[in-house]
């Protein structure tokens, strides 16, 4: 009878090993385990037995039971791992197939180079403040040391309104005046930012509307030295900590000294290379001390008082950052330029 | 402004590299923007500071030659060959240059010529090209006559572009010695800013170097060599307008030869840029070149002629009504009130200071030669430049402002260079009428000044050691120094405005590098908010986030393109624009009115490269105003979207483009983040738009902005795609100045919401709005959300009809709400939904 059972086990278990999938072992089930089941019948014949061969009869088939049942959640742990797989590796993806697109959308790249610049001097003190476009000539020149006639007036060619005096304004300087004679006898950190334009023929390099930020300060105890301490300062927070600046002397009718700032280039480090023109220097701030004349204008006393005077442009400054080598993609507004910034 | 280095150093020794001395120049406000090598080798390394251009001569293989006779060439009428003697041995040089030929077949030169001569293997540039192109000499047969090597043309040196004939150098060049020694040479381009142009000239750099190196200045030698009869009395000048015209010089020289100038001088003016004429033209060239005088060169016989039997006067007045002179470049001119004239008895000779008349120009007869020198108010010339269109070299540095000083010097020296250059003689002294010589400023500095704004300490002795060299006189007085401008500057203002003029000469002299970077120790100003700008950049981040992408715009443009912006015919009123005097281009000639037009001409302008588009730009237009100067600057936005709603993608594709929901979803998303509640949307009527899908946007009473879709008639007018163009234009002051400072949370219910939907069947003009606006009303604070969420047109309703479904959220703070509550609240919408709209339950 031992034997018996013995071989009962055997081959359920070589029959439960190929088994392959869920219905399969429910058969299997039905067929070991179930009541018509060879084991069962045994154990239903266990009365039949002599009284000293139940016990361990008995014994043996519950242990076979157990046996093949566990043996069953085993397999049908296993089956449903090989379920799982099998799915999973149906579902699997082209991983390199083009994503959804999403609607992807930037601030114009100008706009980013004016907040870098806004950022950096917000953190100096500098507030911003507006000033108007269409200005008279009279805050536009005049009063910034540029009387009618003046030699200096060549540096600019002017958008003429049809209105007698009344132009474009040809840089962001006329807003020194508005915000001197506003915040005078206090002292002044602001910068102007905004649009300037310039009677120039359109080309690749010149452009006849263009932003500028224009930085003022004005106080009892502001010097040159301060002012190169400040834009080297803004050079490095702008272009790279390690970047150094030059001063260069230069002229501006409304300051003095005057002085143009060149920055070491930041693509080549200053060895030389086609955004420096191999000179391993970029030009890119002009600025001074403001002039008495044009102090004393704007309402201060220039015996009492100093003041320093910047301007930078942004679309010079993005051009070098990115390599643009025409500045009329920045108001053609192409898709194809704005979608990389 | 073009100068040669060797002219420099007959002022000055200079010990410096090349590239040295044009960074110490440009470090001081002398920019150098090329350095053209003429000869010299190129400075040594890989990385070069400045745009090097121009040839190097290999001193190997270029050298001074001596040629001792011109050949005919056995087969060719034009070509000679010439015996040359390049200091090592005798060749045989086949050349065309016509300048030979007068020597051709004549023997043995008594005075050997002595010319530019290029060895077998020198690289020089192709004289036939138009371009400087380089080649290498080499060995070939030209009709039978073997050739090696040659004699150069200016041009194929590099030196000009001048190749009519070969140069002829002076008699004393040294046979054998490679040119680059014997005459090579840089010129440096600099760049002259309106306050320096007192250094618009050779000795005007010469004095900047002595001030940055330390070397001594040579000084100009103004001595004249003057056998002639005194000029006093001969000629009467009469100052009408001393204020134009401050002084008045003439000087003498007759008997002169006119003839080309010494090569050396002809060579250094082409060098400077300038053609070599004649030798009397030469001269007052090469004074205004060097010292910075304009000077001119009258034929004394015509003058002389022109007075008959009276004597000769010279006047200088301001044009008569309707005078006309005719210039040197043929032109006649029609002259203005205010041009002052250089004239005689018997009429005008010249525009002082700008040209010269034709009639008494030097020419190739001219025996006697009177020379003006003078000085002019430098505003009135550049009037008369700006007016008769006539820059030249000598306006150039008259309309920036000369010394009168500077008119005796020039005369002086010019008298000279004329006497060795002509043959002629001198008459003895000068007529000079100095009727309104300019004070030169003295100006008191301390070191207190200097601290106060370099930020740098300097004693007085160092002050007096950095400007003297520029020709400042320094006197020490106390602790202050007292310093005397120069009689060749008129840069130097007083009092104030001369200390800032001094101290940044000082600051330039010193070097800006040494001065340290310090940061700013002043008082901070007060700190001002400045809502309205931070406010236009969270609209810019907000639109951005809603998947609009920002542009920036042209802010000129001409009134027939913001014409485009109504339908075609549309009757309207001409409107006041900005207008430009001098457009750039005929579409763009008044500042913008309107920011939609310019933002629709960059959706054209894409149409065709992307599926879909959706823009926004914040930005100014410019409105006139009745009795203001200058226009109103409001700030606009302007959204614009146009094409497809999704962009297609490889398992999905749809035709549904962007439509009027579209934008009002942007919209509305973007007034709630600005906190904006309780907007109203009304339809509305405006040219640009459809008038069936249009709305403005109200708060209380203050109108925002209008949006819809673009007319198609306005469409048809533009580029555009097929697809419905939705745009809205706000005004940015009015919507910023509505957006709350602050405002409350509302506390997130802590019980659960109970969700039902409703469906109504009402009158398809009323507006769902209003549906809304009743549910919320008749449910009260139980109602925490009303949300259509279903439309419904067609057969089942019947005409005249739509179905609207809603799906309500009932919400109570404090509890959750039974169902007999909730179904109390339904039947109260229900009630009034009725009542007022006429709406009927849909089951």
């Amino acid at each position: 009878m031992l034997e018996q059972l013995n071989r009962i086990e055997q081959t359920a278990l070589s029959m439960l090993d190929q088994v392959r999938d869920e219905a399969g072992l429910q058969q299997w089930r039905v067929k070991h385990l179930g009541r018509s089941s060879s084991l069962s019948q045994v154990l239903s014949k266990l009365g039949q037995l002599p009284k000293e061969e139940r016990p361990m009869v008995g014994r043996r088939a519950n242990q076979i039971r157990q046996a093949l049942e566990s043996a069953l959640v085993e397999k049908s742990e296993a089956l449903q791992q090989v379920a799982i797989q099998r799915s999973l590796e149906a579902e699997r993806l082209d991983v390199s197939m083009p994503g959804r697109p999403a609607h992807s959308s930037r601030l114009h790249p100008a706009t980013q180079t004016l907040r870098k610049i806004y950022q950096i001097l917000a953190e100096m003190g500098f507030q911003i403040y507006w000033s108007r476009e269409v200005e008279t000539d009279a805050y536009n020149f005049e009063l910034l040391n540029m009387p009618a006639h003046h030699p200096a007036r060549d540096m600019w060619d002017t958008f003429h309104t049809t209105t007698p005096g009344v132009l474009l304004r040809t840089h962001t300087s006329p807003g020194q005046i508005h915000a001197m004679r506003e915040f005078a006898p206090e002292p002044i950190r602001v910068i102007l930012p905004g649009m300037c334009y310039r009677y120039e023929q359109l080309t690749a390099r010149s452009e006849i509307q263009f932003n500028q930020v224009e930085g003022l300060a004005i106080g009892k105890n502001i010097t040159f030295s301060d002012l190169k301490g400040t834009l080297a300062d803004f050079a490095r927070r702008m272009f790279g900590q390690n970047v150094r600046s030059r001063f260069r002397a230069s002229h501006f009718p409304f300051t003095e000294p005057s002085a143009e700032v060149d920055i070491e280039c930041f693509v080549c480090g200053g060895s030389g290379c086609s955004v420096c023109k191999q000179t391993g220097w970029l030009e890119i701030l002009g600025c001074g001390m403001v002039h008495p004349t044009v102090l004393r204008n704007g309402g201060y006393d220039p015996e009492k008082h100093t003041g320093f005077a910047f301007g930078v442009g942004p679309e010079r400054i993005t051009q070098l950052r990115h390599r643009i080598e025409d500045i009329r993609y920045f108001w053609g507004n192409d898709m194809r330029f704005l979608e990389q910034f | 402004m073009r100068v040669p280095v060797s002219w420099l150093k007959e002022f000055i020794d200079i010990h410096l590299p090349l590239e040295e001395l044009a960074h110490r120049l440009t470090m001081a406000g002398m920019e150098v923007e090329e350095i053209c090598l003429v000869g010299l080798p190129m400075p040594p390394g890989e990385k070069h500071e400045f745009k090097i251009t121009g040839l190097s001569w290999d001193p190997d293989k270029i050298v001074v030659g001596a040629i001792h006779e011109v050949m005919p060439h056995p087969n060719a009428d034009r070509l000679v060959l010439c015996r040359l003697d390049d200091g090592e041995r005798e060749h045989i040089v086949l050349t065309g240059a016509p300048n030979l030929f007068a020597y051709k077949g004549q023997g043995p030169l008594p005075q050997p010529l002595k010319v530019a001569y290029a060895r077998e293997g020198a690289r020089v540039y192709d004289g036939h090209e138009a371009e400087q192109k380089l080649m290498t000499i080499k060995r070939t047969k030209i009709r039978g006559v073997e050739s090696s090597s040659m004699a150069c043309s200016e041009k194929e040196l590099g030196i000009s572009s001048d190749h009519e004939g070969i140069i002829i150098l002076d008699d004393d060049a040294p046979v054998g010695v490679a040119l680059a020694e014997y005459m090579g040479d840089a010129v440096f381009d600099i760049a002259i800013t309106p306050n320096i142009a007192r250094n618009a000239n050779i000795l005007g750099i010469a004095r900047e170097i002595a001030a940055l190196t330390g070397q001594e200045l040579r000084p100009l030698n103004l001595d004249i060599l003057a056998e002639g009869p005194s000029i006093a009395g001969q000629i009467s000048v009469d100052i009408q307008c001393p204020e134009l015209n401050p002084r008045f010089l003439l000087g003498l020289v007759r008997d002169v030869t006119i003839r080309p100038s010494p090569y050396w001088v002809q060579h250094r003016l082409r060098l400077a840029g300038m053609r070599p004429i004649n030798n009397i033209v030469d001269a007052t060239n090469y004074v205004m070149w060097e010292i910075g005088q304009p000077l001119h060169a009258f034929d004394y016989d015509v003058l002389l002629e022109r007075a008959g039997d009276g004597p000769l006067k010279i006047i200088t007045r301001t044009a008569h009504p309707n005078e006309r002179l005719t210039t040197l470049d043929g032109e006649e001119r029609e002259l203005d009130d205010f041009t002052v004239l250089v004239c005689d008895t018997a009429g005008s000779l010249s525009i002082a200071g700008v040209m010269g008349g034709v009639e008494s120009e030097v020419n190739e007869q001219t025996r006697n030669v009177l020379l003006e020198g003078a000085a002019w108010n430098f505003i009135n010339i550049r009037r008369t430049v700006a007016a008769q269109r006539l820059p030249s070299e000598a306006a150039y540095r008259f309309s920036r402002g000369v010394h009168p000083a500077q008119a005796e010097r020039g005369v002086r020296r010019a008298l000279e260079l004329m006497r060795q250059w002509s043959g002629g003689t001198v008459d003895r002294d000068l007529v000079d009428n100095y009727p309104c010589p300019p004070e030169d400023p003295i100006v008191d500095i301390t070191a207190g000044d200097v601290q106060r704004l370099l930020g740098i300490t300097l004693t007085l002795e160092e002050i007096t050691d950095i400007l003297t060299p520029l020709g400042f006189t320094c006197v020490r007085e106390g602790e202050t120094l007292r310093i005397q401008t120069p009689d060749h500057r008129l840069d130097i203002g007083e009092g104030i405005v001369g200390k800032a003029d001094l101290l940044e000469e000082i600051a330039r002299i010193y070097g800006y590098d040494q001065i340290p970077e310090t940061r700013l120790a002043d008082e901070l100003p007060p700190q001002r908010d400045n809502p309205l700008w931070d406010g236009e950049e969270r609209l810019r981040d907000i639109l951005v986030k809603l998947g609009l992408q920002e542009v920036i715009t042209y802010r000129l443009t001409s009134p027939e393109r913001e014409a485009r912006l109504l339908p075609p015919d549309t009757p309207h009123e001409d409107l006041i624009y900005t207008r430009l005097e001098n457009p750039p281009t005929a579409e763009r000639t008044v500042m913008r009115r309107s920011l939609l037009g310019s933002v629709l001409e960059i959706i054209e302008r894409n149409a065709r490269l992307r599926e879909r588009l959706a823009l926004f730009e914040i930005g100014p237009i410019y409105l006139p105003q009745e009795g203001e100067l200058l226009p109103d600057e409001p700030t606009r936005m302007v959204i614009v979207l146009t094409g497809l709603r999704y962009l297609p993608m490889w398992d999905h594709q749809s035709s549904e483009v962007l439509d009027f929901y579209d934008l009002k979803g942007i919209i509305e998303a973007l007034l709630g983040e600005l906190h904006l509640d309780g907007a109203q949307y009304e339809p509305t009527e405006h040219l640009t738009f459809h008038p069936g899908k249009t709305a403005q946007v109200r708060m209380g009473k203050r109108v925002l902005g209008i949006f819809g879709e673009v007319h198609p008639q306005v469409h048809e007018q533009y580029d555009f795609p097929d697809t419905p163009v939705l745009a809205a234009e706000f005004d940015v002051e009015t919507l910023l100045t509505l957006v709350p400072d602050r405002h409350d949370m509302r506390p997130v219910p802590i019980f659960p919401p109970v969700l039902e939907d409703l469906a109504i069947v009402v009158d398809e003009a009323l507006p769902a709005a209003r549906v809304v606006e009743v549910i919320q009303k008749a449910g009260g604070k139980m109602i925490a959300d009303a949300r259509l969420f279903d439309m419904y047109r067609g057969e089942q309703i019947g005409s005249g009809k739509k179905s609207l479904a809603y799906s309500l959220t009932y919400q109570a703070p404090d509890r959750t709400l039974t169902d007999k509550e909730v179904a109390r609240i339904r039947g109260r919408i229900i009630q009034r939904l009725e009542r007022e709209l006429g709406a009927k339950l849909r089951s």
